[in-house]
């Protein structure tokens, strides 16, 4: 057996890779670090005529196939423990490209093919099958190297490729390029694009800002076309260097709302089911089951994120379960009521085994009554609310209003530095955002439009 | 300027003609202060370096007039700094305080020999009384006895929890209201992170209180929570106060763990995310049904301990009964199979050794 589990340094002399068996498994081992022993004297510890361990999950070392069913069991708990997929549902799955989301795409893929031969085989067929989209975000626009269009042009087909490979049941794929967030009216997106993420002098902050341009591209995707969930490729490795970088944005108040399985606080909920799937065990699965991935429009993250990646990265090396132990910590902290969807009563009443699979959110919008960051979602946590609350009291412009509703840490790192340059930067930004303010505070300026005539004070504010 | 006698801050060259104050604009610039970079003179660092002090110390409430106030002085800039400006204070401020000096001798020949005489000084130069309580007298043992009983493995778990409960016994001895200790924000925000990275959700919800034991008979406080190490670096430089600054000899360079490197790092590219760090730490909503360690006290010498022997009891007691890994690493290790129970203590040990910070361990 294995037996350099998950303990990190110091492994015995049998987990050199010496006796391996082949160069393509010494190849694997090496990218895979720690996690893939390549001893070739170990079997599979779960199944006892298996082959030899590929892979070292929970202390046990697995052939492909356990590895493969360990990592689709997470990946299945943590969608029907958390009830993300509806029979009902259109699932729209952000795709990159990369090892998670191909996973994700796999996994998914799977499980409906599954509820199609069900449904197939069923007498009634009362329960539909949830129907699967496919999204690319094409982030060319904010590229700093560009690349050339026809590269671009072939990893686009790629994908395509892969989506349609994968039968039973029609997958729709759609290009979302990141511009498009900005509405119809305006006439060059990508330009106004440029020209708001340059704006933004932080590096951190505009990798940030990228990333929740992103968010909202999904979302405009998937409320286009109907879809009811979104599932990103998110995973333990990507939320763990999320913790440590909220920690030190000082966004420890909100920073539960982004770790948890469910993600309500958008139109169209957000759900993760690689929550609990190492990045490493990803890649590992890709080179498994040859899952054809690409990196050609990774975007790789700067300044705190990029720093952060890489202490976690260092602490991975030290010991490969520390990313889990960052997870469990985070999970401690109480998330908000947005994180989790709400049980509808009414199915109450029906066999425990189906339950999860009615729940539903509440058709109601405003379920939670945390006041979000305009920017970045995040909750915002008493001082905020109090700063807030007092501006909402003599606040004259809008642009007030707008600053109030950021939260600390994307007023430090996103808002614009000059207080004069506040106006041109909201103008800027998608109107999605700025018009939740607009109208939580239409009270407030109707009142003052009916006497803007007679104010002598003029701002270009308002 | 000769910039090498400082610890880790890189102090500005004097440049000639060189910008104004940002803050007087009279004065020329002398430093970039650490934490906000702006160009500032000497005089203006002093006025702000105090005053944030002393605007932590009345915003917290952290003494009332008349109390009795130990301070931890180990000899190292950081303790040096605070001794000298809480008593600075005291006397602008009139906070009424009685202060003196508390010092820990752990026996280590070569360095806190060394380190006491510096304490001894600052006694004379600032006027205030000391009192050192030794290993030797409080437990039997000082730490070149026990390094030779143990080797260099472990050694600081023994130092950090003996210091812990000698601080307090001190401060008992001369009825101290109250002991402050020099734990600057770099500290707290490297704890924070080593708490989240060992999943300690406890500590991690204690670990940004300004004061802490508030219920126990002396409660702590940490004046310098939200100072930076590299300004109180400055700060002991300009005023050229007489600190000593080797390393322990028993803990070498490497207990600087990532963690630390990590901040550095971090400071470099954001000076605020030290104080982010903090404020996050302090906002992190922790469920109040999450299980915390019952405090209740020690049966053998009564100090507080969430089990029957305090840790300093334990450890003495493996020690004096030539077992000296007793109470070292998992508590849990003892109850599972043998071989498994090794291999978990092992594991164990290694995250405590990687994991530990400049102080040892990580008991506040």
């Amino acid at each position: 057996m294995a037996a350099c589990g998950g303990a990190g340094a110091g492994c015995g002399p049998q987990c050199s890779s010496s006796s391996s068996a082949g160069g393509q498994e010494d190849a694997l081992a090496e990218s895979m670090g720690r996690l893939s022993t390549a001893s070739a004297a170990a079997a599979c510890g779960k199944c006892d005529g298996g082959g030899a361990a590929v892979a070292v999950a929970g202390g046990v070392g697995m052939c492909a196939g356990c590895f493969r069913t360990h990592l689709f069991g997470k990946f299945k708990l943590s969608v029907t423990s958390n009830a993300m997929v509806r029979p009902t549902d259109a699932v729209l799955l952000a795709f990159s490209g990369g090892p998670a989301s191909r996973v994700a795409l796999q996994f998914i893929h799977e499980m409906q093919s599954k509820a199609i031969q069900s449904w197939e085989a069923s007498n009634s067929q009362a329960l539909p099958v949830f129907s699967l989209g496919v999204v690319f975000v094409d982030e060319r626009s904010v590229l700093s190297a560009s690349l050339p269009g026809h590269e671009i042009q072939a990893a686009i087909e790629d994908i395509r490729s892969v989506v349609s490979g994968l039968s039973p049941g029609d997958k729709r794929v759609h290009i979302a390029p990141l511009e498009e967030v900005f509405s119809s009216g305006s006439d060059d997106k990508a330009a106004r694009l440029k020209e708001v993420v340059g704006v933004i002098s932080d590096e951190t902050g505009r990798d940030d800002f990228v990333r929740r341009l992103r968010m909202l591209s999904l979302q405009k995707v998937a409320l286009e076309n109907g879809y009811t969930k979104i599932m990103l490729g998110t995973c333990a490795s990507g939320i763990a260097c999320h913790v440590l970088s909220a920690t030190v944005k000082g966004q420890g108040y909100a920073l539960p709302a982004d770790v948890q399985y469910v993600d309500t606080r958008w139109e169209v909920p957000v759900v993760l089911p690689l929550h609990d799937c190492l990045a490493q065990e990803l890649n590992l699965l890709c080179e498994i089951d040859s899952l054809k991935t690409q990196q050609l429009l990774d975007r790789p993250c700067s300044g705190i994120n990029g720093l952060v990646s890489s202490f976690v990265s260092r602490l991975r090396e030290e010991n490969s379960s520390r990313e889990h132990t960052i997870l469990r910590t985070a999970q401690k902290l109480k998330p908000f009521s947005f994180n989790k969807f709400s049980a509808n009563g009414y199915h109450d009443f029906l066999p425990s085994r189906l339950r999860p699979k009615f729940q539903n959110i509440d058709a109601n919008e405003c379920t939670f009554s945390e006041i979000l960051c305009l920017i970045c979602g995040s909750p915002f946590s008493e001082s905020e609310l109090l700063n807030l609350e007092n501006t909402k009291l003599k606040a004259q412009k809008k642009i007030d209003l707008y600053t109030a509703h950021c939260c600390q840490s994307c007023h430090f790192q996103i808002l614009p530095a000059a207080t004069d340059m506040y106006g041109h930067f909201f103008s800027l930004l998608p109107k999605f955002w700025t018009e939740k303010v607009d109208a939580a505070s239409a009270s407030h300026s109707s009142l003052r439009d009916q006497i803007a005539d007679y104010l002598l004070d003029e701002d270009d504010g308002n | 300027m000769d910039s090498s006698a400082t610890d880790g801050a890189r102090l500005p060259p004097p440049r000639a003609g060189s910008r104004l104050c940002v803050r007087c604009g009279e004065r020329k610039a002398a430093l970039k202060r650490p934490k906000t970079l702006e160009q500032i003179c000497r005089e203006c660092f002093y006025i702000i370096f105090e005053d944030e002090i002393h605007q932590t110390i009345v915003q917290n409430s952290l003494f009332k007039a008349g109390e009795r106030v130990a301070i931890g002085a180990s000899g190292g800039k950081d303790s040096t700094v605070l001794a000298y400006v809480l008593s600075e204070l005291n006397r602008q401020h009139n906070y009424g305080l009685d202060l003196f000096l508390l010092s820990v001798d752990e026996g280590i020949t070569g360095y806190r020999d060394d380190s006491l005489e510096t304490v001894k000084r600052n006694e004379i130069q600032y006027g205030l009384p000391l009192k050192i309580v030794s290993y030797k007298d409080l437990y039997g043992w000082t730490m070149d006895d026990i390094v030779k009983a143990i080797g260099l493995k472990n050694n600081c778990t023994f130092c950090g929890v003996f210091r812990r409960q000698a601080l307090d016994r001190g401060a008992a001895l001369l009825k101290a209201d109250k002991i402050v200790t020099g734990h600057n924000a770099d500290d707290i925000a490297e704890t924070v992170l080593l708490n989240i990275l060992r999943g300690d959700i406890a500590r991690l919800s204690r670990c940004t209180f300004i004061t802490t034991g508030e219920d126990g008979p002396i409660p702590r406080c940490k004046p310098f929570k939200y100072t930076y190490e590299k300004e109180i670096v400055m700060y002991a430089y300009f005023k050229k106060l007489d600190y000593f600054s080797t390393e322990c000899i028993y803990s070498p360079n490497a207990y600087r763990g990532f963690a630390r490197e990590f901040i550095k790092d971090l400071e470099r590219m954001r000076p605020r995310a030290i104080l982010d760090i903090i404020k996050s730490g302090e906002n992190f909503r922790i469920s109040t049904t999450t299980r915390m360690p019952e405090q209740g006290t020690c049966e053998r010498c009564g100090y507080i301990s969430s089990q029957k022997l305090c840790k300093a009891c334990v450890l003495l007691d493996g020690l004096n009964r030539g077992l000296p890994k007793l109470g070292i690493g998992s508590t849990k290790a003892g109850a599972r199979a043998d071989s498994d129970g090794k291999q978990r203590t092992k594991r164990s040990e290694r995250n405590t050794s990687s994991l530990q910070g400049k102080h040892g361990n990580f008991d506040f």
